[in-house]
């Protein structure tokens, strides 16, 4: 009887919502649970890190990992799980593309710890004291995992076998990827394992766009409230659809709030943000360059909406001067 | 000569973390640290983005409870746009609301805090037996466990768009109305929720309070801290999750602050140690002491028991009843007794189901009137909500196009870092002498956080198909023979470490 194959699952800087997902299988997961193995799952299994390292390199079948490359003790992890799995999974948008936690790329370290812990309005730290990776105290030496400039996607660390997208990725996706890998029958390796198509395709407001969109004035949900069944864009609404995978079931677009784009761009797209803005460029209304900026001014916040999960897998990247 | 031992990765629990003992010559526990090493920098990376994308990006700074910074967002919303919601909206919150600390606090209890009551004097975890226990309904319990989370799951998912990181808060109330037949679906499934909830206080009166061991345990000073405690409480002073102001008293159970959200920062602040990523919130009277408890300290906690502390009474009726049961067993109010976390929070899902149920006979959350569109200029906001976890704080500062200029974030498990820092290093000054250490006994150290961050110990791996049951039955000659499931002592070990549960060599008895 052969042994059942081995699957580990570990999160970088991540919210724990990927692990969720799993669990949301529902009934499903002891399907799951009969046919593997879970070597490892820190927020379910009491296995520790000397646990992994004690099995042989290639012993597990599969790794998935979640969330992004944030500290370095991450990145250890990481590549420890590389070498003990034969195949990776990036789980969810932050290991996919950075993620929520890569809108830290359009700030650095010196910021967020200035914010973190001397400038914020509730500290009571008239001494700067800083969190260090290296400390004495009392007599005992501790250190904590360096915390990076610039957050990664998974596949900037390690080689990364297959994608699966969203913030988290919903059910169905997740057992149709895991029954795929547990039959072996895989698509090429770097593929994403979701609909290679953008959303306005299967958006429910599709038909009764117009022929042509204009947008004329750029909207907000904070003070309006926008139709529920007429499309977002069309409604001055900045929307991602037109540069999001879909695979999501539209649940936000069911819910009337606008796609921000958690699943990534489709295939071939490399910079989702950049993606969008030729999309959305094409839309607008104004013809003369005076009232194209001032259209585009409107927009209350380009890089952090175009890029909400994509910063750190895209074109970009980072920031380049942080002031 | 003196030792170091690390436990790596702290597991069952949502986060990252890493403990540290160090034992003296004679073996006793001298020095124990919990460092969390990760830090994402939320305050700092929204800066500039639009307030009102705070209650979706906000809520990814945690997948297992993204529906209260959704919440806690969405009010510092109302008050940094100068608008109140109309009254349906505030009851469709409510309702989700209520409904996602339902879900989140009965996960807690079967998939995480149901193995953390077995506690022997040194059992490993091999030996906690309440996870045999469990077993014997364990098919029956974790078929519905998952039915019930599955459908409480898809009406937040049906009501606020998706039930990990829902979409429907907005400054002046939500993004769309309940309709009728989603209406229909709440009123057919709100009383099974109750159901469950009081179902879940029975298993727990039955399989803890009943067994002597467990009640020590939960009594023991090792897991005792005497601090403040501070919640949410409603017009009446009785537990409340969504909106209320903020009451705080000390470990007598005196009231010493009452405060409105707005006025978080007299109150509050946050102390910061160079061995870790995470803060440390203390009141500022009566300040920073140190990592100590007592009227003395400014250490406080948060969450379910804090918040039964602080209350008067719960808000339902049932939940009342276990209310005054639970303070009646603990010996009174405030109850110090770290583990009784556990208890209490049952007794909040039992009110959070009550709450669903009542709403759910309430035709006003049908109403299409369930947005304000704000006028005002946006400037400065603060919502507090009670997260599953604790007090959840969200501050926002922006320019008057409602663009983020200053964000403060004081994160439900945060208000507690102090609590178990302390709580760690108590238990395993309480469970490891004379230098002797085993798994067992670092799970035990463990254990004394897991009362407090629970997020979920995921059972999917705990309730497969081949559930090991144990029963120990002793006879009139005080003879015990063990029977397993599978057959013998051995078996059960080994479907234990097929199911993954067994990582470590049960000892030579």
């Amino acid at each position: 009887m052969p042994d059942k194959p081995k699957v580990a699952f570990y999160w970088c800087a991540s919210c724990g919502g990927c692990e969720e997902a799993v669990v949301d299988l529902a009934e499903d997961i002891l399907k799951v649970v009969e046919a593997v193995d879970i070597v490892l799952w820190p927020v379910a299994l009491d296995f520790k890190k000397h646990d992994l390292e004690s099995m042989p390199d290639g012993s597990i079948a599969v790794a998935f990992i979640n969330g992004a490359v944030r500290l370095y003790e991450q990145e250890e992890w990481v590549h420890l799980l590389r070498r003990k799995a034969q195949l990776v999974v990036a789980f969810g948008s932050c290991a996919h593309l950075g993620g929520i936690p890569g809108l830290a790329n359009l700030t650095n370290r010196e910021a967020i710890f200035a914010t973190n812990y001397l400038d914020g309005p509730s500290l009571d730290n008239a001494a700067g004291t800083v969190p260090l990776e290296q400390v004495r105290v009392d007599g005992r030496d501790l250190s904590l995992p360096a915390f990076f400039d610039t957050v990664r996607a998974l596949d900037q660390v390690i080689e990364v076998d297959y994608y699966l997208p969203g913030c988290a990725p919903p059910p169905d996706l997740i057992m149709a990827a895991i029954t795929a890998i547990l039959k072996g029958e895989l698509p090429p390796k770097g593929t994403v394992l979701a609909p290679n198509r953008a959303q306005c395709e299967v958006c429910p407001r599709k038909d009764g766009k117009p022929e042509r969109i204009e947008i004329g004035e750029i909207r907000r949900v904070a003070t309006s409230i926008p139709d529920p069944a007429t499309c977002f864009l069309a409604q001055g609404y900045i929307c991602l659809g037109p540069a999001t995978r879909s695979g999501c079931h539209e649940r936000c677009i069911h819910a009337n709030m606008p796609c921000r784009g958690c699943f990534g761009p489709v295939d071939g797209v490399y910079d989702q943000g950049a993606k969008f803005l030729s999309a959305f460029a094409s839309i607008l209304a104004p013809r003369d360059e005076a009232a194209i900026e001032a259209l585009l001014d409107q927009i209350p916040d380009p890089a952090g909406t175009f890029y909400r999960f994509s910063l750190p897998a895209s074109l970009l990247h980072r920031r380049r001067n942080v002031s | 000569m003196t030792r170091h031992i690390t436990i790596d990765p702290m597991t069952r629990l949502e986060g990252h973390g890493r403990i540290e003992i160090f034992l003296d010559e004679a073996g006793e526990v001298a020095d124990a640290y919990m460092q969390v090493p990760e830090l994402r920098g939320f305050e700092r990376f929204c800066v500039g983005r639009p307030a009102e994308e705070m209650p979706c990006i906000t809520e990814r700074i945690c997948g297992v409870c993204p529906s209260a910074h959704h919440m806690a967002a969405t009010r510092a919303l109302d008050d940094l746009w100068h608008v109140d919601p109309p009254p349906a909206a505030h009851k469709v919150r409510e309702l989700f609301y209520n409904l996602f600390m339902f879900e989140d606090h009965t996960l807690h209890f079967y998939f995480l805090g149901g193995p953390d009551f077995i506690v022997g004097p040194a059992a490993p975890a091999a030996e906690r037996n309440v996870l045999g226990v469990i077993a014997k309904v364990g098919l029956e319990i974790g078929g519905r466990v998952i039915a019930v989370r599955k459908e409480a799951r898809a009406i937040m998912a049906e009501i606020a768009g998706k039930a990990i990181h829902p979409v429907f808060g907005l400054p002046g109330g939500v993004s769309k109305p309940i309709g009728p037949e989603l209406g229909e679906r709440l009123r057919q499934a709100a009383p099974g929720f109750v159901d469950f909830a009081a179902f879940s206080l029975q298993v727990f009166a039955d399989v803890v309070l009943k067994n002597r061991a467990y009640l020590d345990a939960i009594l023991a000073e090792h897991y005792t801290h005497r601090t403040h405690y501070m919640a949410l409480v409603d017009e009446q002073r009785k537990v409340t999750f969504y909106r209320g102001r903020v009451r705080v008293v000390d470990p007598s159970g005196r009231q010493v602050a009452f405060f409105e959200p707005r006025d978080y920062l007299a109150h509050i602040a946050e102390h910061v140690e160079p061995w870790t990523y995470v803060k440390f919130p203390f009141l500022r009277t009566p300040g920073w002491k140190g990592f100590v408890d007592g009227p003395e300290s400014g250490v406080y906690r948060v969450a379910p028991l804090a918040r039964l502390n602080v209350a008067e009474g719960m808000a339902t009726p049932r939940a009342q009843e276990h209310y005054e049961q639970m303070f009646a067993t603990l010996g009174g109010k405030p109850a110090h007794a770290t583990l009784a976390f556990h208890w209490a929070r049952l007794i909040e899902a039992l009110q959070a189901a009550e709450t669903v149920l009542a709403y759910s006979q309430d035709p006003e959350i049908l109403s299409p009137d369930v947005r304000r569109v704000p006028t005002a200029t946006p400037t400065e906001g603060v919502g507090i909500v009670e997260a599953p976890r604790g007090t959840l704080i969200h501050h926002y500062q922006t320019d008057a196009n409602g663009i983020l200029t200053g964000v403060n974030l004081l994160v439900a498990t945060v208000h507690n870092s102090a609590p178990i820092q302390m709580a760690i290093k108590k238990a395993a000054q309480g469970v490891i002498h004379h230098g002797q250490v085993d798994e067992g006994l670092l799970n035990q150290v463990e254990m004394a956080f897991r009362a407090y961050d629970p997020c979920f110990g995921c059972a999917t791996h705990t309730v497969p198909g081949g559930m090991p049951l144990v029963v120990h039955i002793h006879d009139a000659g005080g003879r015990v023979r063990v029977v397993t499931r599978e057959g013998t002592t051995e078996d059960y070990e080994r479907s234990l470490r097929d199911a993954g549960s067994l990582s470590r060599q049960r000892p030579a008895p």
